[in-house]
């Protein structure tokens, strides 16, 4: 794995980072990647929302709907309540209806069995995104095996946030830059995620965090 | 598709800047307010919950200053940023977010003279012990290491004696004890040095000097390099455990790898109060515009000017790691090819009084308690910015009573050279 993140730095400085199915590098993404994902999908399955406002699955929730995504809050805990007016369900076989992205909001013990139900749904979803902190590389192989794209250890929120540069006003290192003048953002509107990035989502210092995750685990 | 990685000349335009989506201004747009309007009382509730990205108060955030910060965070290679009112104001907030009272840390003793007096005495008070090391010495960082160690601090290129400091090798130190690296990076800019490609976790400048660059703004920065971990024990609490004043949200679980800056933020700025105005923001975002063309010039000037001290019969001394022969010249390669920075000292043959006499004959030199001015300075350290410590620490300090202390400006190197001439005759 770390052979793979010093793999990806190489390919970041020569400025060109290319992602193909066979060999896909999971410790960074390029942003035509996530891009790709967050402006082609529409209906996001979210498993483990909580309707706990404290807590991150919630912020990113609140937000994806707020941005124009079709929601649906999965968590066996609360059927029968509701998050921002989505009915939860218990499980993605009991959505009944297609969705495009399944944005996993639990620890990287508990992602295989999400994926395994995931592969039983038809249509397949497009997508499988696991959050921040979490990890599992054999069910994203089990995934892309089926054609599934997957997306580990990273947060849909904070992604959109920066390739919109919405995430700016938190003073946070968008990597795009752009000399167009941007719409003025209003409540439930899409953004432009097309700025120019700045070499992908790999910067030598998040190589080296990756590397030490590595390391530490 | 391919991804094209812009280089620190096209940055230092750019990075956090766009035209504004109101008007259409390409210049970055001087947010005189205090407060913004909320959409709704939802939309103001998110923002206070840190559920939305936007703005609420200029202590806390402001659309100047958060391009500042995003521009600052890109040419550092950092994940995020937070300017604050003043480099001793990033130092204090910096520290709030890791040390409780009773906790330690480590710094080099090549520092700012002010950065030592805001550490051994104001830090004190809030019971954040500074334990010191020598940065010509790595097995002193490493001997001064304890339990209660929360982080270890160093100067890039240290104020004012010329010092390069091996950062790679106290980082070294920093991941084998468990706590974050913080480079104060005023002097080097990261034009000359990126501390996180070397290993630095926080990354903390005044943008005062080089980067703002002409003299006219106070400011400082706080770098957030986004690598290391805060969840990995207890020692972080701030970052690791519920905030009640945010309902229980816990900081580095719900943002990540930029959750060090935003802790700065949301507990540091918000609580302590160190904002800094949105005008100078704008004076320092204009100064970067061109500090590569800058940062340049001072280091062409500088070697040239310390080329022509170490030739000079009345000088006794330079320390300028640019020199070859110079203490610290096979660090500079390393770190710094470009050059060695643009400050650094020198003392006379006659001593105290002729650096004195030598600071009252200049006449193009500005005698003045600053550095990383457009124009060139000169102050002697032990009676002003160092006058506080005793002798043994200016000596330690690399300020003794014979130092002298050049910041060298932007001007023709020729006419520094000339006024030096005339002032050593």
């Amino acid at each position: 794995m770390v052979r793979d993140a010093r793999k990806g730095a190489l390919l970041t400085m020569r400025g060109n980072i290319e992602h193909d199915r066979t060999s896909m590098n999971h410790d960074t993404y390029s942003d035509d990647y996530i891009r790709g994902i967050l402006n082609s999908v529409k209906v996001i399955a979210m498993v483990g929302a909580s309707p706990v406002d404290a807590r991150p699955s919630y912020f990113a929730f609140k937000y994806l709907v707020q941005r124009g995504y079709d929601m649906i809050p999965v968590n066996p805990g609360h059927v029968g309540k509701t998050l921002l007016g989505r009915p939860f369900v218990a499980s993605l076989g009991d959505i009944g209806r297609p969705f495009d992205m399944i944005d996993i909001f639990r620890s990287s013990a508990h992602i295989m069995p999400v994926v395994d139900e995931a592969l039983t749904t038809a249509p397949l979803p497009k997508v499988i995104w696991m959050q921040l902190g979490a990890r599992d590389d054999a069910a994203a192989a089990k995934a892309e095996a089926a054609g599934i794209k997957v997306v580990m250890n990273r947060c849909p929120k904070i992604e959109y946030g920066r390739l919109s540069s919405e995430i700016s006003w938190m003073g946070v290192n968008s990597r795009t830059i752009s000399a167009k003048r941007a719409p003025i953002p209003t409540q439930g509107m899409r953004l432009s995620l097309n700025r120019t990035s700045l070499g992908g989502a790999a910067t030598t210092a998040a190589d080296r965090a990756a590397k030490n995750k590595t390391e530490s685990s | 598709m391919t991804d094209r990685l812009p280089g620190f000349s096209t940055l230092a335009v750019h990075a956090g800047a766009q035209p504004d989506p109101t008007t259409g201004a390409r210049a970055t747009p001087i947010y005189q307010t205090t407060s913004f309007v909320f959409n709704d009382a939802d939309h103001a509730a998110s923002l206070f919950g840190l559920q939305a990205f936007g703005n609420i108060y200029t202590r806390i955030g402001n659309p100047t200053n958060a391009v500042l910060e995003e521009r600052v965070a890109a040419l550092e290679g950092g994940t995020a940023a937070l300017v604050v009112a003043s480099g001793h104001a990033a130092q204090v907030v910096v520290l709030q977010q890791l040390l409780k009272p009773g906790d330690e840390f480590i710094a080099a003793r090549k520092l700012y003279g002010g950065s030592i007096n805001q550490f051994t005495h104001a830090f004190k008070s809030f019971g954040w012990n500074v334990v010191w090391a020598d940065t010509d010495d790595i097995g002193s960082f490493e001997r001064a290491v304890t339990p209660h160690t929360k982080a270890i601090f160093t100067e890039s290129i240290a104020n004012p004696g010329g010092t390069v400091t091996d950062i790679e090798a106290i980082a070294a130190v920093a991941r084998k004890a468990g706590v974050p690296l913080i480079v104060d990076n005023t002097l080097a800019t990261p034009y000359l040095i990126r501390p996180i490609d070397h290993g630095a976790d926080i990354v903390v400048h005044s943008l005062t000097k080089f980067l703002g660059g002409h003299g006219n703004s106070i400011g400082g920065v706080i770098v957030d390099a986004g690598t290391f971990d805060w969840s990995r024990d207890n020692k972080y609490p701030m970052l690791s455990e519920p905030r009640p004043e945010y309902h229980g949200i816990k900081i580095h679980e719900t943002f990540g790898n930029f959750a060090f800056a935003i802790a700065c933020r949301v507990l540091g700025l918000r609580d302590l109060g160190p904002a800094l105005s949105p005008f100078n923001a704008f004076m320092i975002l204009t100064g970067i515009e061109t500090l590569p063309l800058r940062m340049q010039k001072h280091c062409d000037n500088a070697k040239a000017v310390a080329e022509y001290l170490a030739g000079h019969p009345a000088v006794a001394s330079v320390n300028y790691a640019g020199l070859e022969g110079d203490k610290y010249h096979s660090v500079a390669r390393k770190y710094c090819p470009k050059g060695a920075g643009a400050v650094f000292t020198f003392s006379l043959k006659g001593g105290f009084d002729a650096g004195v006499k030598l600071v009252s004959n200049l006449k193009l030199f500005s005698h003045l308690a600053n550095v990383g001015d457009t124009r060139s300075l000169v102050i002697h350290p032990a009676s002003t910015t160092h006058s506080q410590l005793d002798d043994a620490a200016k000596v330690k300090a690399g300020a003794g009573p014979d130092i002298v202390r050049l910041s060298i400006g932007i001007e023709d190197k020729e006419d520094l050279i000339a006024d030096l001439e005339q002032a050593l005759a």
